[in-house]
């Protein structure tokens, strides 16, 4: 049994959440410079110059990559041989507000859903997976809402076609079109029930983007990249960064499809204990 | 910008803009149109203004601003034909627009622009002042009063009309 102090998680949920919000990720970084450079619109090709020096911008200045440093989604997966010292939820709210505050990144939490009001830090969403071993592994996704607001749910029958689900995921891009800070990186959860979905969708942005996907994910980010909306929807074949699928078990009566959409600022940090 | 510069504008133009815009998103442009709707003077001028959805991060020691890209201008669209009543002459946002939006500001001779969209690091150099002015309650949501010199936008919807997103 190995013991974690709630204060430890804290102060490294305090540096995931400064971490995640001014350096853009490697992965998302390189693939947006390869974007740039195999972009044939002039236009396209700018833009993308301008979300690349964004983000060098950040770093250099330690600004934010985006005003709407989003809703954090914590996710821990806490290895079944680790015991947390303090508690755990108080560590996660605290840590957030803590970095959040230190980076000046933006309050964007309103306490009652209808009742709105004023906004704060916290509290953020946690998931959490019991796993083997000794480990705490924790990653922090600061969500912005302009694509978040975008996202998805749909319950196919079992029987439903591929390309009904793939028609599903390109008309929901067609839709959102410009409005959520093309080009997105799209989440998909296939399988489960709707909340499990929902949840695969969300962790499918968290795998490494540029890695070699199945075959769907590059039918589908053919299909996508062919739709003319890119950067800013003036134009172009960067529609999509990547196209994450994850799958899961589900029911013989049932086929849930979820997708959860992010804008090209894609962030998130991570870190084991 | 006065009327005679709003008119040339024409879609996909890019300009550099530099003077003073007014930042102002949901929670601000609520009460704005409430405070016209009865009667109240609202609390900047909107005479010829420019309105800026921008939601900003807090300040950061030693800068001017915090990051301050654009926020989705649809999510304003049921306000912006009584605030383009009432004078405004200049959005700038980020996405498409209601029909409605569209022939009010042909209506006006106002303009749309759209700024670089999840940018707000790189936006901030080109703000020389910023101080918030109104609805400071609100937080990021208040009415900040901006000084840009040659901000960086494309025009999405001209006085006459022309939408980029058609």
């Amino acid at each position: 049994m190995k013991t974690i102090s709630a204060d430890k998680i804290k102060k490294t949920i305090a540096q995931l959440c400064v971490k995640a919000n001014l350096e853009l990720r490697p992965d998302v970084l390189a693939i947006l410079k390869k974007a740039r450079n195999t972009e044939t619109s002039k236009r396209a090709k700018k833009l993308l110059g301008a979300i690349i020096e964004n983000a060098n911008v950040a770093r250099a200045e330690q600004l934010a990559i985006c005003q709407d440093t989003g809703m954090p989604v914590v996710f821990l997966a806490i290895g079944q041989d680790v015991r947390i010292s303090g508690s755990l939820q108080q560590a996660v709210n605290k840590g957030v507000e803590l970095g959040y505050k230190k980076a000046c990144l933006r309050n964007s939490i309103i306490k009652d859903p209808l009742a709105r009001g004023k906004s704060f830090y916290s509290p953020v969403v946690v998931h959490v997976d019991i796993v083997p071993g000794s480990k705490l592994r924790i990653t922090v996704l600061p969500k912005g809402f302009g694509c978040e607001n975008k996202s998805l749910l749909k319950m196919f029958s079992p029987t439903a076609k591929i390309e009904e689900l793939k028609g599903f995921i390109i008309d929901a891009v067609k839709s959102a079109g410009p409005d959520a800070c093309p080009p997105y990186v799209l989440g998909v959860g296939i399988g489960g029930t709707a909340d499990l979905a929902s949840l695969l969708a969300k962790k499918a942005l968290l795998r490494r983007l540029g890695a070699r996907g199945s075959k769907l994910e590059t039918d589908l980010l053919k299909a996508i990249n062919k739709l003319d909306i890119g950067p800013m929807g003036l134009g172009g074949k960067t529609t999509a960064l990547a196209v994450n699928i994850e799958t899961h078990p589900t029911h013989i009566a049932g086929l849930p499809v979820a997708l959860n959409f992010s804008c090209h600022a894609l962030r998130s940090a991570t870190a084991a204990l | 910008m006065n009327d005679r510069q709003i008119k040339s504008l024409k879609i996909l133009d890019e300009i550099k803009l530099s003077g003073v815009i007014y930042t102002a998103r949901d929670q601000a442009h609520k009460r704005l149109v409430e405070a016209i709707n009865s009667g109240k003077k609202p609390p900047i001028d909107l005479k010829g203004a420019f309105i800026y959805y921008c939601g900003p991060t807090a300040t950061p020691k030693g800068k001017v601003i915090g990051a301050c890209g654009p926020t989705t201008s649809s999510r304003m669209d049921k306000f912006t034909p009584a605030l383009l009543k009432a004078g405004i002459k200049g959005m700038i946002g980020k996405g498409r627009r209601s029909k409605e939006v569209v022939a009010a500001i042909k209506k006006y001779k106002a303009v749309y622009f759209l700024a670089y969209a999840g940018c707000g690091a790189l936006i901030s150099k080109y703000i020389k002042k910023a101080k918030a002015v109104a609805y400071k309650d609100l937080g990021p949501e208040a009415i900040f009063r901006l000084e840009v010199k040659d901000f960086p936008l494309i025009v999405g919807i001209d006085s006459q009309g022309r939408n980029i997103y058609d």
